[in-house]
């Protein structure tokens, strides 16, 4: 228990990172970066173990996930495994105005967001077509394209600047989530240059997660990715990714100075993608195992257990309960999936244009009849 | 459904077809729980374990380890209730075998087996990719009020025997070969008709596959079908009887092997068909008296610093290879028709042809053109050990930038190799032989051996591979004087 003046953890990699909480479970007080900004949290009890909550309650949903995917019930899935603490601190250091723009990847941030677990699984099942009403979640589509969303959210966060919502503390600020692959993708850049130049209210955060798929980080680039914001004029903070305290903090700091008018940030959250880029992937092709071994010892469930148990914040009795009502959560949603029904062939004409159109609804009631032909229709 | 559960292959990696049974991890009559890991598979992407999709005992097995499954056939069943005491009488136990069966619609649904939209094995659709609508059975939904809307589906024999069990086939005579078709279309055959003429075909109450087409390519015209519903179509002639006669000597199954398409062999395949259709292979020879390479060898030897390493001429070919590579970089690229490039490789993963107890494979030693000739040599010997344990890891087999071919380990010549696929060049090392050769005017008994390059002919013109082979010659005819004069 320390006052951290440095940015560097025990275990960062070169330059350091914002750190909270060791892989050992010891709190660090506060950080303070080189440009002179202190961080630290100052949770609750209560707000410490439903931390804990979260993490545990969203990998377990993820590998019920990756179940249903081997089990032939969902098309594709893109687990979440190691990645927890990044997802579940800077979801939870979002406010409700808050915007987020999210990957493939962010079913740790839909959880946080207050949504139901399941929104995403009509993509992942192939029963829709992954759409869902973005304002009224605070949470943008699932963005298959590496790197597009960030451009959407840049717009978006343009947009917030010209409706008068910055400037305040109850302003909105805008949260985009991308990886370290994505970083060499010309949309991120776009991104970064009109955020800065526009001072647009923008949390650009990039889960490092070392690999684009099978390409590692070098090869993406030759500098720490949080440094590329100096270039485009906004601060970078490089955070240990794993660190869920640390991930809240950094997350909560950059997007009240968003909403307060002062311009995006870049957070780099240093972690480690324990699992399959996706379920078509076989990462024993190209990392070795002694490397996922190092970044076991980081995990970072064990460290906040470690770190409730030291400080007696929590029991075996605890935990036992969380795991009992994440697996619960987790059969209730696999049985939810598997009860997913069927597209109806018309719902395609549904969501074309806002108000229909009349060549549309012609097309739309050939199509009714059609089907109304067929023994057993429901149309 | 009943409580036996049966799981079928799923695609697991978006746009699969099959994939190997590698290992099950639990038995006829274990309990699983859901989600616990039962079985490996490994399909082209990624070797993976599949969760029990329900808890209960194993009651059944249905491909052993080693074998290759469609997606879509079932490999396991589950009694979810084992609790519930043996299974009662009558409770239908579904197989392998019943599941198989395909049911076809008996009308215009005809289409063949294996087609996109026909019937697939274990009652699925095909698709383009996956294993297609989760029906069991690829019945057609009948429209309102057409007669015979709901008469019962032909159940057809198995179209497709499930993978695991047609080995060995039955000991009967081969059939005789089909006669020529005739004009008449056989029942379930793929009918030619416009979507309007089946429309009117269907309003009509008419068999499409019944009636013999009078339009273009033998398809059915509005025409026939209104001739057909006037009663005017005449009953299809029968088939000819058959006339070809079996052959006098009867081979029969027990007699041949069938060996499963798998693994190395499979891949390999692929690989040389793929190369050997895509790419325009040339191949040129060239005979040399490799007299001072070998002697070259041996003076090596009986260096300190080769002391405790195995050498042989393969050394030296490699050595060659990667020298002449260094004067003509073309030879060592890739076409990459989807971009449109050439793309020329600063370095060299050589590829190493291995004969393996699995079969064939190229493993290739990374960017050989930096190690010195020691380096060189110890890279050589690792990688046919390992290869030969079959332990060669995926990543040594990939990256390839060109190849070298020892046949001369099997005491042969020579030969014309085909290329890798992504690379332009493989060399063949014939056997190294005292033969009578012309030596400072005079005949002499001299080591002679055969070089064969196969290169790419739309990267590597005739001039270049010429060039780079007569290099890879000049080298090991006088490795000292090559040495001097490029270094």
């Amino acid at each position: 228990m320390a006052n951290g003046v440095s940015d560097v953890g025990a275990d960062a990699p070169a330059g350091g990172f914002v750190q909270l909480l060791t892989p050992d479970g010891e709190r660090i007080d506060s950080v303070t970066t080189a440009d002179g900004t202190t961080y630290s949290v100052d949770f609750t009890d209560e707000e410490y173990r439903s931390l804990y909550h979260d993490l545990v309650t969203v990998r377990r949903l993820d590998a019920e996930a990756t179940a249903l995917q081997r089990q032939g019930e969902l098309g594709i899935w893109a687990s979440l495994l190691g990645q927890e603490a990044a997802q579940v601190g800077s979801g939870r250091a979002l406010r409700p105005q808050d915007m987020a723009f999210p990957t493939y990847r962010e079913h740790g941030v839909l959880y946080t967001r207050g949504i139901d677990p399941i929104m995403p699984f009509g993509l992942f099942r192939g029963v829709d077509q992954g759409g869902w009403d973005a304002n009224e979640h605070r949470f943008n589509g699932y963005t298959i394209v590496i790197g597009s969303q960030t451009l959407h959210a840049t717009g978006y966060a343009m947009g917030v600047t010209m409706d008068g919502k910055t400037g305040t503390p109850d302003g909105e600020a805008v949260i985009a989530y991308f990886g370290d692959g994505a970083t060499s993708q010309g949309e991120v850049n776009e991104a970064f240059v009109w955020a800065g130049v526009f001072n647009a209210p923008m949390v650009f955060f990039c889960q490092n997660n070392q690999y684009a798929i099978s390409e590692p980080l070098e090869r993406q680039t030759r500098i720490p990715l949080y440094r590329r914001a100096a270039g485009f004029g906004f601060p970078g903070v490089r955070i240990d990714g794993n660190d869920v305290l640390a991930s809240y903090a950094v997350t909560r700091a950059a997007l009240d100075n968003a909403r307060n008018g002062q311009g995006p940030t870049l957070i780099e959250a240093y972690t480690y993608r324990m699992g399959a880029h996706t379920s078509s992937d076989d990462p024993t092709r190209y990392r070795i195992a002694s490397e996922v071994e190092s970044w076991k010892a980081k995990d970072p469930i064990s460290r906040l257990r470690a770190f409730l148990t030291k400080q007696q914040l929590a029991g075996d009795d605890f935990f036992t309960a969380v795991d009992e009502s994440a697996k619960k959560l987790a059969l209730d949603l696999r049985e939810r999936v598997l009860a997913m029904p069927d597209p109806q062939p018309v719902s395609m004409f549904d969501h074309a244009y806002p108000h229909g159109s009349p060549e549309l609804d012609a097309q739309r009631a050939e199509f009714v009849e059609y089907h109304a032909s067929f023994e057993g229709s429901d149309h | 459904m009943s409580r036996i559960k049966e799981f079928n292959l799923p695609d697991l990696g978006e746009g699969l077809t099959e994939g190997e049974i590698l290992a099950w991890l639990v038995k006829v009559g274990d309990t699983v729980e859901l989600n616990q890991p039962i079985v490996e598979v490994e399909t082209a992407k990624a070797a993976v374990e599949i969760p029990a999709k329900w808890g209960g005992v194993i009651s059944k097995i249905y491909v052993e380890a080693g074998t290759t499954v469609e997606v879509g056939a079932p490999i396991v069943a589950i009694d979810t209730e084992p609790s519930a005491g043996p299974l009662p009488e009558g409770l239908p136990t579904p197989s392998a075998e019943s599941l198989a069966a395909v049911e076809i619609a008996p009308v215009e649904g005809a289409v063949e087996p294996g087609l996109i939209g026909g019937p697939a094995p274990g009652g699925r659709t095909a698709v383009l990719v996956g294993y297609g609508p989760k029906n069991t059975t690829a019945k057609r939904r009948p429209r309102v009020g057409t007669p015979g809307g709901s008469a019962p589906t032909t159940a057809v024999a198995p179209v497709a025997t499930p993978p695991a069990t047609p080995v060995p086939a039955p000991p009967v005579a081969p059939a005789p070969p089909p006669a020529p078709a005739p004009s008449a279309v056989p029942v379930n055959a793929r009918v030619l008709a416009k979507p309007p003429v089946r429309k009117l075909a269907r309003d009509l109450g008419v068999d499409l596959t019944v009636i013999v087409g009078s339009g273009p390519l033998g398809s059915v015209t509005r025409d026939d079908v209104h001739q057909a519903a006037a009663g005017a179509v005449e009953a299809p002639a029968a088939a000819p009887a058959v006339t070809a006669a079996p052959a006098a000597a009867v081979f029969d199954a027990s007699r041949e092997q069938r060996i499963p398409i798998k693994g190395v062999r499979k891949l390999t395949a692929e690989n040389m068909v793929a190369s050997a259709f895509t790419a325009p292979h040339v191949t040129e020879f060239l005979t040399i008296d490799v007299t001072r390479t070998m002697k070259a060898l041996e003076k090596l030897k009986s260096r300190r610093e080769f002391r405790d390493v195995r050498i042989s001429p393969l050394l030296m070919v490699a050595k060659a290879v990667l020298l002449a590579v260094r004067r003509h970089p073309m030879v060592n690229s890739t076409w990459s028709g989807g971009t449109n490039e050439i793309v020329v490789k600063e370095y060299v993963n050589l590829g190493i042809a291995a004969a393996t107890e699995r079969g064939l494979i190229v493993p290739n030693i990374k960017d050989a053109g930096r190690l010195s000739l020691l380096e060189l040599a110890e890279a050589l010997n690792t990688l046919v050990q390992v290869a030969k344990s079959g332990k060669t890891p995926p990543s040594d087999m990939t990256g390839g930038t060109l190849s070298i071919t020892n046949v001369g380990v099997f005491g042969v010549d020579t030969g014309t190799p085909i290329l890798p696929p992504g690379e332009s060049a493989i060399l063949a090392f014939g056997a190294v032989r005292p033969m009578p050769w012309v030596h400072k005017d005079k005949i002499k008994v001299r080591q002679v051996t055969t070089l064969a390059l196969s290169f790419d002919h739309r990267i590597v013109d005739g001039e270049l591979g010429s060039k780079f082979l007569r290099d890879i010659g000049d080298f090991l005819t006088d490795p000292e004087g090559a040495l001097l004069s490029w270094t």
